[in-house]
């Protein structure tokens, strides 16, 4: 006999999707199937229990550069140690794990005068910037299936990184007040590319590569009905910008996605400010919201933690003993580059996988420990790895989707006999913590 | 007025945090009680005096002392924040926040300085000698609030949002400025008097911005308005004019609309396309390529290291393509 379990929650991407139906072995130990959710969602599931490949015991670096297994207590101990010892630890990653998890390691980094970031330091932190300058006229996804028929895409690529997006929430669905799909809504997308997702749409902007910026503020001008100079604006042609603006107003809802391509290519926070400010002029003729795509599962959920326990969504800044936040001094690249950390803690993130190459070296060279159930470039190039279970497989907890609607991930099967969840290892540390400071 | 000497003695592990080295907080202090003042190096705080020798006292006031800082200072952060009188002089470079909401008296830097200097500055005066980074004259993260009043004076180049949110005062940078000036900007006034490389006074509600040499690409919603003359340097002269941002609301005075202005001067001989569309030069010459050679030896820099010193040091704006494949060379 096997199991049924239904409205699982997929612990991959920032759509979040709530809908999966998967189905254990009768012992609640194997995965053997995993329905609705997308390519990526479902090997997600059937990789965490294969647990060949798997490492369960944590493992230290020797100086042949290999690695020997030590015990949980072990490696509590090590990273305890290298948390108090340290003048200025960073404590990075975050994103794929529970908002639980989170708020035991803030509490480690305040006790140990820490930096604390998550992954948008290298993804949406550039979007965090540019809300705290102008604010954000934002909804849930909800809203845009049942309501929405303007949808920008820009610089994003829902198609092969958000894959179920497209269908559950933004071009195809049939809402409330949206009962043709499709057909009732006009799709733009905007990408120096012809990527998949612009294949479906209305119109296609092919915006010079890094010229994003140009191009907002043009149809802000174009919206607010203002001269533009030059005939081709950002490798678009004028007349272009203005149907592109038209067919935003007349619309009854609107919302704009993006992505990577415009929080990270040239003009990063900007190019997002100029986005929440063409959003909410368009608000002076129709209703218009605009939401990130944000990557991991539970980026969001970081943001909403530290925002809560420190006022600031990354890049928090713990060594003074007070939360000071400004991304480009307290990101984790840029401490890393300019060596202004003297130990590094991971956890939920691959950085060697991520950072240039310069911080990973630097990485490699400090007290590190990285705590991830997979074997990374990360978990290789630290002294000590330490794997847990899978959040929202073999242990549940609390995440946030993309929209900042908060979601309890479940837990379907168990995890490999005596492994450590990431919580429990957090607050293990964390006692140990304590007690090293008493004395 | 009396002077305080402060020499770097001990470079420190990680970067010092100084904000205590102000005018203000060494008025009325001898060098002994200057020296017990706190710096911080992450989440450990020391004494001035574990890292500098101190010489001299402290005046009465802070607008009766000078502090003359001396030694490899590049890892200290923080000198002269929130100072409102008084004078500093720094001798070698200095890293961020160099003038951090300063309100008044002077600060001269010999060499460079790191980003985020002189940010929410509301008065006095801020000269570098060498280079700035980003965020000049800015605003800090959320602010709206960048450069109020005083004067900067960066005699070299300086880099990307410069003067973000600045709604006062004057910049006035010599050499080149990076992407992203004056955006946001509410008043104020910025000279550049190298090349500026675009996105000039993006969603700029209000301002001057006056470029002496050349942009390198026009923001799309600025509208060329024809000649008019302006004062600069205290002589009149005809400067062509762009207006905008057209995105961007506007303020109205006597029933006229307040644009930002962009001017860039008449006599440059070249048309507006060549003032606005510049096609720089890309390629090294022998010698200094045997510069960039010398100075990266024995290091693994970056692409975006290498590409901002070639195009600090020689003004060639080269393609982050042929940089990586120029590191590629070198290592061979
Ligand atoms: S779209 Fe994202 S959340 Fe949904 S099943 Fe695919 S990977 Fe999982």
């Amino acid at each position: 006999m096997t199991k049924t379990i239904t409205d699982v929650i997929c612990p991959f991407c920032g759509t979040l999707c709530d809908d999966l139906i998967v189905t254990t072995d009768d012992e609640g130990k194997k995965i053997v199937d995993v329905e609705n959710a997308c390519a990526i969602g479902a090997e997600k599931f059937i990789s965490a229990s294969n647990h060949q490949h798997r490492k369960t015991r944590p493992r230290k670096l020797q100086e042949d550069g290999s690695f020997k297994e030590i015990t949980y207590d072990e490696a509590v101990e090590y990273t305890a140690q290298m948390l108090v010892n340290a003048k200025k630890p960073s404590m990075y990653g975050w994103s794929s794990t529970s908002c639980e998890a989170q708020s035991v390691g803030h509490e480690i980094a305040e006790l140990c005068g820490a930096l604390v970031d998550n992954t948008a330091a290298v993804c949406h932190g550039t979007t965090l910037v540019a809300v705290q300058n102008v604010g954000i006229p934002s909804c849930t996804l909800g809203e845009v299936k049942n309501r929405a028929d303007r949808i920008i895409f820009w610089g994003c690529n829902p198609a092969h990184a958000h894959p179920r997006h497209m269908s559950r929430y933004s071009i195809f669905p049939r809402g409330y007040f949206t009962g043709k799909g499709q057909k009732q809504r006009k799709i733009i997308v905007v990408d120096p590319r012809p990527t998949d997702t612009a294949g479906i749409a209305d119109v296609h902007l092919q915006v010079e590569q890094g010229y994003d910026y140009e191009l907002l503020q043009a149809l802000r001008a174009a919206v607010r009905g203002q001269e533009i100079s030059g005939d081709i604006v950002a490798g678009v042609p004028k007349e272009k910008v203005y149907e592109a603006a038209e067919m935003l107003k007349s619309g009854r809802f609107g919302v704009i996605f993006f992505g990577m391509g415009v929080t990270q290519s040239l003009g990063k926070d900007h190019n997002i400010d100029a986005a929440i400010m063409l959003t909410s002029d368009l608000n002076n003729y129709t209703k218009f919201s605009i939401i990130a795509m944000r990557g991991h599962y539970n980026v969001t959920g970081s943001g909403q933690v530290l925002g809560w326990q420190f006022g600031f969504p990354y890049s928090v800044d713990l060594s003074r003993g007070f939360a000071r936040y400004n991304p480009g001094e307290t990101g984790t690249i840029e401490v890393l580059k300019r060596k202004e950390i003297d130990a590094m803690f991971v956890l939920g993130s691959d950085p060697g996988a991520h950072f240039p190459m310069q911080c990973v070296k630097e990485i490699s060279r400090l007290p590190s420990v990285a705590v991830d159930p997979h074997i990374t470039p990360t978990t290789e190039i630290c002294k000590v790895h330490v794997p847990v279970a899978f959040v929202g497989v073999e242990v549940g907890g609390n995440c946030y989707r993309m929209d900042n609607v908060p979601i309890e991930a479940r837990k379907v099967v168990e995890p490999p006999e005596g492994m450590m969840t990431d919580t429990e290892f957090l607050k293990a540390v964390l006692k140990r913590v304590k007690e090293l400071r008493a004395d | 007025m009396d002077i305080v000497k402060l020499t770097l003695t001990k470079v420190p592990g990680l970067f010092l945090e100084a904000e205590n080295i102000t005018p203000d907080h060494f008025a009325g202090k001898n060098a002994q009680q200057i020296g017990e003042l706190h710096v911080h190096l992450g989440n450990q705080t020391a004494k001035i005096s574990d890292y500098f020798s101190v010489e001299g006292k402290g005046g009465a006031t802070a607008a009766d002392t000078r502090i003359i800082v001396s030694g490899p200072t590049d890892k200290v952060k923080y000198i002269g924040m929130k100072m409102t009188a008084g004078e500093i002089e720094i001798q070698g470079n200095t890293d961020m926040y160099t003038a951090a909401w300063m309100a008044g008296g002077k600060i001269h830097v010999k060499g460079n300085v790191d980003s985020f200097c002189a940010i929410g500055m509301t008065g006095g005066e801020f000269i570098v000698d060498g280079n700035a980074k980003n965020y000049l004259g800015a605003s800090y993260r959320g602010d709206w609030r960048g450069m109020q009043g005083g004067k900067i004076i960066v005699k070299g180049n300086a880099g990307s949002d410069t003067a973000t949110f600045m709604n006062g005062g004057t910049i006035d940078i010599g050499g080149n400025v990076d992407v992203h000036l004056g955006t946001h900007a509410e008043g104020g006034k910025i000279i550049v008097r190298g090349d500026a490389k675009g996105r000039v006074g993006g969603q700029m509600v209000k301002g001057d911005i006056f470029v002496l040499g050349q942009v390198e690409r026009m923001m799309p919603t600025y509208i060329y308005k024809g000649e008019e003359e302006a004062e600069l340097d205290g002589k009149k002269q005809l400067f062509k004019v762009w207006i905008g941002d057209m995105g961007e609301r506007h303020g109205k005075r006597k029933g006229e609309i307040i644009y930002g202005k962009i001017y860039i001067p008449s006599d440059g001989a070249e048309g507006i396309a060549a003032a606005t569309h510049v096609e720089k030069k890309k390629k090294l010459t022998e010698k200094q390529l045997d510069k960039v050679k010398e100075v990266f030896k024995d290091q693994e820099p970056t692409v975006q290291q290498v590409r901002t010193y070639i195009f600090d040091s020689f003004d060639v704006d080269m393609k982050p393509m042929q940089v990586s494949r120029l590191i590629e060379g070198l290592k061979r």
